[in-house]
């Protein structure tokens, strides 16, 4: 029975255990500055609260409720943060957190000590939720998520000694493949989804039928199994995992035993019981996992390394996890994630220990660690334990999950009349292989004489280095002995969620009596052993008949020519010039417009609407433009001139606007054209007075057509927009700015209201243009060019200067008042802004940058951040009202003695508005014009020194 | 009136495009400014000419422009404002880097 508060609290706790390994890991980050123990202690806190939010939701998970959350995030597209705790979710969560924290605990001993540990254990814990969030997903596509993210975690882990080459190409191999094998898995959940109609496991699991009947199951069923395959490490896919050795030991633990690799397993358990059950799936899994069992098995053996031999194990025994799911009998899916169970905890027990070997001899060499029983005996007794687990020895956990793959394999559905003996034969060859490498592992590394030359004596660990794996090892014992009481209820709801139809009666125990099964392992044992016996004889054989398989060489042999494909494919394409680049930009569009306007019927250019009559004061502002334009054309070479005819043109346009009903944007153009122009002549100063390189007259010819055929398409264009009636949206904005935003200056309550998430999208570009100016100018040192610099003198004019100063307060205070009007009479934000920029920009002009900066002592870059925060700030108290974000609000107050007035929320988004406008602009000036005193006090420190 | 609109947008255009085909650094940016010109006049034209009053919401007017495109190119405005300091950083930078104001740096292709 569940009691009611936990029932409340449990979606609670499912979100709180994935939030938990993300929120911990940024502590981490931060305890890690305090001290290494203090990152230890915060990761291992971080794991263990993890547990404990499980421990309440584990007697309704076990009895075989799930449990379901969902907050919404892009429900429009599907997908939830949904959320699922089921028996086989609980048996991962397990794992992953349970030997999480023993990991966290070995790594503070492995580590070097110069190791502050903050990076590391952020981002195992960052890993860790990754995992999480794969177990526990209800949304297929944020299961998807998580994959991702255990793939660029596992990444950064595996390269965590990026200083070291091989930890780079090795992170980079298994980066390619599981995501490769991510973006398989991505399109065949989408396809899924499709099919089921739903990205929910819940919808999905329960049209089993449908999916498999659906003739896009086989494309859905490849696609799956390559993102399982390349993260399980499958053959041929296998070969990334023993090259992820490069990761510090406790990572390969984590990654080898009950993460990482098992995502894979688990992705075929979790969707078994929609995608098995066909003889396509018996054959794919089957076999490639048969392959890979045998194959890992085999090649265990030959590697000297016993991080390499373990690794080559882990693939083994995923091949057995696999063939087990492949084999599509209800009891080989118990077996499977039985042995899921053991082999997370004789293998994570197993790289520890070897961990401690390699730490304490510095070499993983087989060939020179000899004889450590003499040297470390717990630790050997505790490795030699977890070996036999791993080689099937009775009475450890290892040797029940084994037996019952052995039951399955004999009298096999797909293997009848005389291909009976087949599976069974294949079963035990491969036993003999997983028997014949624990042997070496055993007898290499704690028998077998003396260590050979080792850099140092080794010797036990400290006691807490070893405590993590007697607490593994313990825990092979208790499940060897004690199966049922052990894991018996974990295991049950597990396949509850793996085997909706009906698990199969099972009880495990350790005797069952002499039948087929154990005369198999026997033989296993006794060929394995003989097979070790006989290495060196075999060896010689594998040496001299075996194919010689390098799937690393033929990996990096594809990524280097694909990355040679590219550059000489850039080398083709990218001319590495502007020039070029916007000439064929231009021709493009040009053609694009020409074969748009051909295609049209009939090809009318003029529409229906009365043209408006042309009055003389038009056709002035076209002479004067005219004028500006081509005067910029012509004397674009001599800058100081074509600034001038440039600025004659910005001046025709703010007439244009007011002309045509736009105070607003008159306002604001005017205001620009101050700014951009005197920006301009700041830069002058560092550029050549006369235009060096010139263009053939050819270049110019041709230019100049293209100039004017795109003006005239544009000119086109636009008359044959202007003549044609039109739909506006704008009688929406028309209608409810007064009522609805409490203002009325449409314009200003589009801006600051119904558009505000626009504006606030904005002024963080333009606050983004002034840091990036910033950061391009910073530092930088240029030489003014010797005309301008013999006018260095820089001479103030009395009369501008003192004039200027009382200007100051005069035209900040209309800033302000055109700042609060902007909600109904032309200004606002922006305009006010412009304004105060340019009476705070006078005042360098007018004074001299040395006698502004002096008194205007403000840090424009804080500026900025403070108006990007009120801005947003403003658009976040929405939420504080249960509104959505940059809902505004406003009201009417009615002070003593003056009149009622107004008073919006949007109002104080305006003044974010201001803030960024006035503190971008003059960041950017003042950061120009500090570039020429820049030059003058380094020539002046000069001139001291010499 | 919707011809000389027209030709006046034509005509920044042109300009413009004639300047940032031009092998310097400052011409670029003078002709992106005009091209900006060109743009935002555009879309704010797309409110087309008729309107017989600003499109303010005060007692007793009539025939508002629309306010949308203002809104779109107030902020344009501003923003191409950022785009050409930039784009002035970016030129002094790479005068500062290679010597000279080429646009592709001096690099003869």
């Amino acid at each position: 029975m569940r009691i009611d508060y936990l029932s409340d609290m449990g979606p609670l706790l499912l979100n709180l255990m994935l939030a938990i390994p993300f929120v911990g890991a940024l502590l981490v980050l931060a305890a890690a500055r305090r001290s290494r123990s203090a990152a230890a202690w915060t990761a291992a806190a971080v794991m263990a609260s993890g547990l404990v939010a499980l421990v309440p939701l584990l007697p309704a998970t076990l009895s075989g409720d799930v449990l379901t959350t969902r907050i919404p995030w892009l429900p429009e597209w599907g997908l939830d943060i949904a959320l699922r705790l089921d028996g086989l979710g609980l048996l991962f969560t397990l794992l992953i957190l349970g030997i999480g924290l023993l990991i966290i605990l070995y790594a503070a001993y492995y580590m070097p000590a110069y190791d502050r540990l903050g990076r590391f254990y952020a981002l195992l814990l960052a890993f860790a939720g990754g995992m999480l969030g794969v177990v526990l997903a209800e949304n297929t596509i944020l299961m998807l998520v998580f994959w991702e993210i255990t793939s660029l975690t596992s990444f950064l882990l595996i390269a965590y000694k990026y200083e070291a080459f091989d930890a780079r190409i090795a992170a980079r191999m298994a980066l390619a493949v599981t995501g490769g094998g991510g973006l398989a898995l991505l399109a065949g959940l989408l396809l899924l989804g499709n099919i089921a109609g739903s990205f929910e496991l819940t919808v999905i699991l329960a049209k089993g039928d449908v999916i498999r009947a659906h003739p896009y199951y086989p494309v859905v069923l490849v696609l799956v199994l390559l993102g399982a395959f390349t993260k399980s490490g499958q053959f041929p896919f296998h070969f990334w995992l023993p090259n992820a050795m490069a990761a510090p030991t406790p990572v390969s633990a984590y990654l080898h035993s009950a993460t990482m690799v098992k995502a894979g397993v688990f992705l075929l358990a979790r969707l078994y019981p929609v995608l098995s059950g066909t003889e396509l799936w018996l054959v794919l899994v089957g076999s490639t996992g048969a392959v890979t069992f045998a194959y890992g098995a085999y090649v265990a053996i030959l590697k000297h390394d016993f991080k390499g031999l373990l690794a080559y194990s882990t693939i083994s025994h995923l091949g057995l996890i696999t063939l087990l799911f492949g084999l599509d009998t209800p009891m080989s899916a118990v077996a499977a994630l039985f042995h899921i169970i053991n082999h997370a905890i004789f293998k994570a027990s197993l790289f520890m220990a070897a961990g401690i070997i390699d730490h304490e001899c510095g070499t993983r060499d087989m060939r020179r660690i000899n004889g450590m029983f003499k040297y470390m005996p717990w630790t050997a007794t505790l490795g030699i334990l977890a070996a036999g687990s791993m080689a099937g020895v009775p009475l450890l956990n290892g040797f029940l999950s084994k037996e019952m793959f052995f039951t399955e394999t004999v009298g096999h559905f797909a293997f009848q009349g005389y291909a009976t003996w087949l599976l069974p034969a294949f079963a035990t060859v491969a036993g003999v292989f997983s028997v014949a490498y624990s042997a070496r592992f055993v007898h290499d590394v704690f028998f077998n004489g003396e260590p050979v030359d080792l850099p140092k004596t080794p010797h036990e660990p400290p006691r807490w280095m070893r405590f993590p794996v007697e607490i593994l090892v313990g825990l092979v014992l208790i499940v060897g002995l004690l199966p049922q009481i052990a894991v018996g209820s974990i295991l049950q709801a597990a396949a509850g969620a793996v085997l909706p139809s009906g698990v199969p009666e099972f009880k495990l125990a350790v005797w069952h009596g002499w039948n087929l099964p154990l005369a198999m392992s026997l033989a296993a044992f006794g060929l394995g052993l003989t097979y070790y016996w006989r290495r060196q004889y075999l060896f010689g054989l594998h040496e001299k008949y075996a194919p010689k398989i390098a799937s690393p060489v033929a990996f990096e042999r594809v990524y280097r020519d694909a990355g040679r494909l590219a550059s000489w494919l850039l080398r083709v394409i990218d001319t590495r010039s502007l020039q070029r680049y916007l000439a064929t930009l231009v021709v493009f569009v040009c053609l694009l417009g020409v074969w748009a306007w051909m295609s049209l019927p009939g090809r009318p250019l003029t529409g229906p609407l009365p043209s408006t009559p042309v009055d003389g004061a038009a056709i002035a502002a076209l002479a004067g433009l005219l004028v500006g334009a081509v005067g910029t054309v012509v004397w674009h070479r001599q800058r100081l001139v074509a600034v001038i005819f440039l600025s004659v043109v910005g001046l025709v346009v703010s007439f244009a606007f007011i002309r045509f009903k736009a105070p607003d944007l008159a306002l604001t153009q005017l205001s620009v054209e101050v700014v951009t122009i005197v920006l301009l002549l700041l830069s002058l100063r560092f550029l050549p007075g006369e235009v060096t390189a010139r263009s053939s007259s050819l270049r110019k010819l041709r230019d100049g057509g293209l100039a004017l055929v795109g003006g005239a398409g544009v000119a086109a264009l636009t008359y044959a927009m202007l003549t044609r009636p039109f739909e506006t949206i704008s009688g929406y904005h028309l209608a409810n700015a007064y009522t609805g935003g409490g203002g009325t200056n449409v314009v200003n309550v589009i801006l600051v209201d119904f558009r505000g998430f626009d504006t606030l999208g904005e002024i963080a570009v333009l606050a983004m243009a002034a840091l990036g100016l910033h950061a391009l100018v910073d530092g930088l040192r240029l030489k003014p060019y010797a005309e301008s610099a013999k006018r260095d003198a820089d001479r103030h004019p009395v009369m501008l200067a003192e004039m200027m100063r009382p200007l100051l307060p005069l035209a900040l205070a209309v800033s302000v008042y055109i700042l609060l009007r902007g909600h109904n009479l032309p200004g606002g934000g922006f305009i006010a802004g412009l304004i105060a920029a340019v009476a705070f920009m006078l005042q360098y002009l007018a004074s001299g940058i040395d006698f502004a900066a002096a008194r205007m002592r403000f840090d424009y870059m804080r500026i900025l951040g403070a108006g990007l925060l009120i801005a947003t700030a403003t658009g976040l108290a929405s939420w504080l009202f249960d509104r959505p974000f940059m809902t505004s609000t406003f009201g009417y107050v009615h002070p003593p003695m003056i009149e009622k007035f107004e008073l919006a929320s949007a109002m104080v988004f305006d003044i974010g508005v201001f803030l960024v406008v006035v503190a971008s602009i003059l960041l950017a000036l003042s950061e120009l014009g500090t570039l020429s005193r820049r030059e003058l006090i380094a020539k002046s420190s000069s001139r001291e020194e010499s | 009136m919707e011809f000389l609109v027209s030709a006046a947008i034509g005509l920044l255009t042109a300009s413009g495009l004639y300047l940032i085909l031009r092998p310097t650094t400052f011409s670029v940016v003078l002709g992106l400014t005009l091209l900006s010109y060109a743009v935002n006049a555009l879309i704010f034209f797309g409110g087309r000419l008729g309107a017989s009053a600003p499109p303010l919401i005060l007692p007793g007017t009539d025939g508002h422009a629309d306010p949308l495109p203002q809104a779109l190119v107030l902020t344009a405005i501003v923003i191409g404002f950022g785009m050409t300091a930039y784009l002035v950083a970016l030129a002094l930078k790479a005068k500062g880097e290679s010597g000279n104001d080429h646009v592709d740096a001096g690099e003869e292709r």
